[in-house]
Parts: structure tokens; C-alpha cells; sequence
């Protein structure tokens, strides 16, 4: 036993403010992801191939009143928007799966400041792959208003914040090292229900009405909506709006499940 | 054989270290701490405070309930009830002050990251932290800062949970089995860095299996069993409960029962001419035969730390009366 006086240690600390919530670790977060050679590929480089492969093609054809080149743009592009953002928060369940979390449970990071983390990387990437589809289709000729390529943009970006929350809530309903390989095929899935792959007119009745209640749905028909295209689905309204609140409920309530167990 | 006075005691002891100077808070108090999970209760019970400054082992064997008490001491989990305080504070909030760190055997790090991106994605977490480059440089892993995480060895990876550990300067440091996964040099490094800062006033507290570990750079150990502490003191306390010392020396015509009734004796043999006393208090002992007697060639063998060990957590701890080696 030390028999020495002790100096007493310092105790007079500070807490970081925002539960430790900071852009240098998003920054952090987004460059980690985009180093991921397969993340990167899906939500970079796999749309605009989906362009050039489907869309571009179709440049002299025409969807309702727009330009049947522009329609797909503005559909991949919120595919995209969707991968980008359930990959980035469905890092939770990787993160989960590795340990990690329960490590940064030993910093000041607080569980809800790594949840808004993980939200406003996947936001991040949704931006980048929205970015780098329009950019592509801009340089490939489609022709938009400044104000529709904006509002396109915004509406593909920010819609997918149901696949951000998605993404959350499947991370923290099951830890896996790989989330994403399952989530891929599904976001697929549901891209193609949501007509952003084929206009949901090649199908039946029932199929469509089945596929206008899903999520993808939603956000396409928003997404596209500033291209005054086809007569907008109001039902697209409250089909996110839907979806939104159950994957955000879900989330928040595995959430703190796991914060309660670790 | 022995006779009489075979159960030593070694439940309920509770040697208070002596703590610094009054008017400072304790680096650590539990109380009545419990954990349950289900009908395991993991932690039954803890009692303990740690003083600022003192390097603390916490051993057990598995399923002892020494990570259940770190996950409470660290607020990764809470107490069924009881209560834990570090420095004064909720677990929580001496984590978000940085005045507690650990490294956790379970700690997982992203393969994906550099050694060094790890510690300064750590390091943005927290208001005030060392430089990446100091912590690095302490745990020893600065020539590997841009290997990825995938390429390292279990013992540069816990270096490297040891460097996140070490960026907010805790003034408690919890380690739980801290050199797994090292070889003898590195455990040697990890240690020397540990001591260094102790001596500036950082409070140590570890779980660790490796005895030897516990026994050389421990000021204090509790060992706990069952989720119980069985036994709280230094080293050279902790052996001495398990089975005492002994005591030989030659002493001719030895009165049996006189020897057993000196205070902490535990048992006597007489063997011709050669007697052999097992006592608590071997100096005590020591001094009367000395003193007292004809007694010569008296001779204090301590156990080691293994067999208080052993002693105090087997499963047949509560009789620790163990057949003692043949002097001869």
C-alpha cells in the first residue's frame, strides 16, 4: 500500500457539450465509409451505372411531360439516396456486432449523440450520391430548371431519411457484421415495388396498390414530383410520413433496449 | 497430522487500507452493490472502497462476478441495487468527464481504422485530451500508428484500447484482464507505463488471472467468489490468510497443547524433535518460541499467492484447511 501523500487529481472537469456529438467525428465517420470499396461502389458508382445502362438510352423519349432520361435520373438518384443512407446508419449494427459500441460507451459520447452520428453520416452519404447522380446527369444533357434540379434533389435526399431510420432500426434489431449484404437485395426489392427501377404501370391492379403502400414508393413519387411529370399520388404524403414515424419508433425503442443492456 | 483450530478464517475480512488525507473523495465506493440476472445473482453484495492512488487487483475466479462489478463501476450496466460512486459521481458522469477509463476485454475497435485513426476518432469525444501522439507513444504503439486494426496482434490491439484509455488522463484507470493477449516484454512495457503514472497520483484498479501480476504490482487485492468479497488486503495479507505461515524450529520435549494456545495458531505437528506451527501471525509465534522456549533453527516459510488463491475462491473455500507440505 502507498504510504506517500497522494495528490489529489484534478476533478474539476468539463463534459463536452451535445453529449459529445461533433462534426470532426462525422467527418471522421463519412471518410471511413466512402474507404469502404463496396459501400462506395453501391452508393456512388452503382446508380449512375443504372443511368447509363437504363436511363440514359432514353433521352429522346418522354415520361408524362418530362423527359423519360430525367425521370430515371431523378428515380436512381433516390435509390441511391436510399442505399446511402440505410448503409450509413445500419453501421449501427456492424458497430454493435464488432464491440465498437460498447466501447464508445467508456467516452462521453452519449448512446443519442452516437445515434445522430450515425444519422447524419447516412444523411451525409445521401447528399453525395443525390450529388453525384445529378452532376452526371447534368454533364449527360438532361436539361431542369435550376429550381427542379434543386427540389429534386432536396426531395430524393430527404425522403430517404426513412431509409436512415430503416436502416437504424434494423441496426439495432440485430447486430451483424453484415448488414448491409442482407439490407442490398431488400432496398432492391423495394426500389422495384416503388417503381423507381419500372414505372409500377407494367403491373397488375393489386400489385400497384400493394406498391403504392410501400416506402420507396413514397419517396419517388415526392422525389419526382417538381418534374410535373404524371398526376402526383397524394397517398405518397402519408406513406412517408407513415413509415418514417414506425422505423423512427422502432428505432428509438430497440434503442433504448440496448442502451438499458449493452 | 493438525489438530484443532483447523477452519482458519477467511470470510468477512475487511482490512480498510489506510486512506489519504482526510477531506478528499474516494476514488471509488461501492455499496451493497447487486446484480442479478435472473436467479444468477452475479454480484451478491460488494462492499468497497478505493482511496486515491492505490493500485487495486481484482481477483477471482470465472464467474466470480468481477466483470459484472466493472460494467457497474463504468455505468455499462446497473446495479440490480447498491450503489456505485466514482470520484464523487454517477459511473456516467465520471466517464463523461474523462476522470474514468478503462480497457475491456470485450472493447471492440472498427478493423477498418488505422491505430492511429482510432485514437483520434477517440480523442474528439472527449472536452480536453493528451495528443494522439503522447498516447500512442505510452502504450507503446506509435511505430504501428498507420496499421490498420485487422493487422494487429490481440497484444497491439489492447495497447491500443490501452492509448484510447489513456487520452483523457483518467484519474482511475479500471483494466479488466489488461495484458491478455501480450508476451512477457510487452506485459513488462504495459506495467512499467501503468506504474509511471500511479506515481503521479492515478488510481489503478484490475481484474486480471495472471496471480503473479496481482502479487507484483498490486498495493491492494480483493478477492471475490461468488459475487462476494472474500478477502481484502496487501499481498503478503492475503497469503497469510489462506493458510498462515509456518513457523519451524527445532524444539526438544514441545508442549503440544501450550503451542495451540497461542493467539493465531491455526494447528501444531510435532515431528520428533522438529515442530511446526501454522499461524496467522508467524512474527508473533516466532517471538515466543524464541523468547519463550528453548526453540532454535526456526525457520518462516510464507505461502504464495496461488494458494491463497486457490484456497480462498475454490470451491471448497470454506474448508481451507489444506494438508501442509512435509517440512522434511
Amino acid at each position: 500500500m502507498s504510504t506517500q501523500p497522494v495528490t489529489m487529481p484534478d476533478l474539476n472537469r468539463r463534459v463536452p457539450p451535445l453529449g459529445g456529438f461533433n462534426l470532426t467525428f462525422v467527418r471522421l465517420e463519412v471518410r471511413r465509409m466512402l474507404r469502404n470499396r463496396r459501400t462506395a461502389i453501391f452508393t456512388l458508382i452503382m446508380p449512375v451505372v443504372f443511368y447509363f445502362a437504363f436511363g440514359y438510352s432514353q433521352r429522346n423519349t418522354t415520361v408524362g411531360s418530362a423527359n423519360a432520361a430525367t425521370y430515371i435520373m431523378v428515380n436512381l438518384a433516390t435509390y441511391g439516396a436510399m442505399v446511402a443512407t440505410m448503409a450509413g446508419a445500419a453501421m449501427v449494427s456492424v458497430e454493435r456486432a464488432q464491440g465498437w459500441s460498447r466501447q464508445l460507451r467508456l467516452t462521453p459520447l452519449r448512446p443519442v449523440a452516437y445515434m445522430a452520428t450515425k444519422v447524419l453520416t447516412a444523411m451525409t452519404l445521401g447528399a453525395m450520391s443525390v450529388f453525384v447522380q445529378f452532376v452526371v446527369g447534368a454533364a449527360t444533357g438532361n436539361k431542369l430548371a435550376l429550381d427542379k434540379w434543386i427540389l429534386c434533389g432536396l426531395a430524393a435526399w430527404l425522403c430517404a431519411f426513412v431509409f436512415a431510420a430503416m436502416g437504424l432500426f434494423v441496426g439495432y434489431l440485430m447486430p451483424s457484421e453484415n448488414a448491409m449484404q442482407v439490407m442490398g437485395p431488400i432496398l432492391a426489392l423495394l426500389a422495384l415495388l416503388g417503381g423507381l427501377f419500372v414505372p409500377l404501370s407494367v403491373w397488375g391492379h393489386t400489385f400497384r396498390e400493394i406498391a403504392r403502400w410501400t416506402p420507396a414508393y413514397g419517396v419517388g413519387e415526392i422525389a419526382r414530383s417538381p418534374l410535373r411529370a404524371e398526376h402526383f399520388d397524394w397517398a405518397s404524403i402519408p406513406n412517408i410520413l407513415i413509415w418514417g414515424v414506425v422505423f423512427a419508433i422502432g428505432a428509438a425503442v430497440l434503442f433504448r433496449r440496448d442502451t438499458k443492456r449493452v | 497430522m493438525w489438530s484443532a483450530n483447523e477452519s482458519a478464517t477467511v470470510n468477512a475480512m475487511n482490512m480498510t487500507p489506510s486512506g489519504p488525507t482526510v477531506g478528499t473523495v474516494n476514488a471509488l465506493e461501492l455499496h451493497g452493490l447487486h446484480k442479478h440476472f435472473g436467479r444468477v445473482h452475479a454480484v451478491n453484495g460488494i462492499d468497497l472502497t478505493v482511496a486515491p492512488g492505490e493500485i487495486v487487483a481484482f481477483l477471482g475466479p470465472n464467474g466470480a462476478g468481477k466483470t459484472t462489478t466493472i460494467d457497474m463501476m463504468l455505468g455499462l450496466s446497473t446495479p440490480t441495487s447498491g450503489e456505485v460512486q466514482v470520484f464523487g459521481f454517477k459511473p456516467i458522469d465520471a466517464v463523461s468527464r474523462g476522470l474514468v477509463a478503462a480497457v475491456m476485454q470485450t472493447g471492440g475497435l472498427l478493423r477498418d481504422l488505422t491505430v492511429g485513426e482510432t485514437v483520434q476518432l477517440t480523442s474528439t469525444l472527449f472536452v480536453d485530451t493528451r495528443p494522439v501522439t503522447e498516447v500512442l507513444q505510452r502504450a507503446g504503439i506509435a511505430d504501428i500508428a498507420d496499421r490498420r486494426v485487422d493487422k494487429c496482434s490481440g497484444g497491439q490491439q489492447q495497447r491500443l484500447r490501452f492509448a484510447m484509455a489513456l487520452l483523457s488522463d483518467p484519474a482511475l484507470l479500471v483494466l479488466d484482464e489488461p495484458t491478455t493477449g501480450m508476451d512477457v516484454e510487452g506485459r513488462r512495457d504495459f506495467w512499467s507505463a501503468i506504474r509511471q503514472d500511479t506515481e503521479r497520483g492515478r488510481t489503478v484498479m484490475f481484474a486480471t488471472h495472471y496471480l503473479e501480476e496481482a502479487d507484483a504490482y498490486a498495493d491492494r487485492i480483493v478477492l471475490i467468489r461468488e459475487g462476494q468479497v472474500v478477502a481484502d488486503g496487501t499481498a503478503a495479507e492475503i497469503k497469510e490468510l489462506s493458510a498462515g505461515r509456518v513457523v519451524r524450529a527445532t524444539l526438544p520435549g514441545a508442549d503440544h497443547a501450550s503451542l495451540l494456545a497461542l493467539p493465531g495458531v491455526d494447528g501444531v505437528e510435532i515431528r520428533g524433535d522438529t515442530v511446526l506451527i501454522r499461524a496467522a501471525e508467524s512474527d508473533s509465534v516466532a517471538r515466543y518460541l524464541l523468547t519463550q522456549t528453548q526453540a532454535r533453527d526456526l525457520e518462516i516459510t510464507a505461502r504464495n499467492l496461488e494458494d491463497a488463491f486457490i484456497a480462498l475462491t475454490g470451491r471448497d473455500a470454506k474448508e481451507t484447511a489444506k494438508p501442509m507440505e512435509s517440512a522434511r
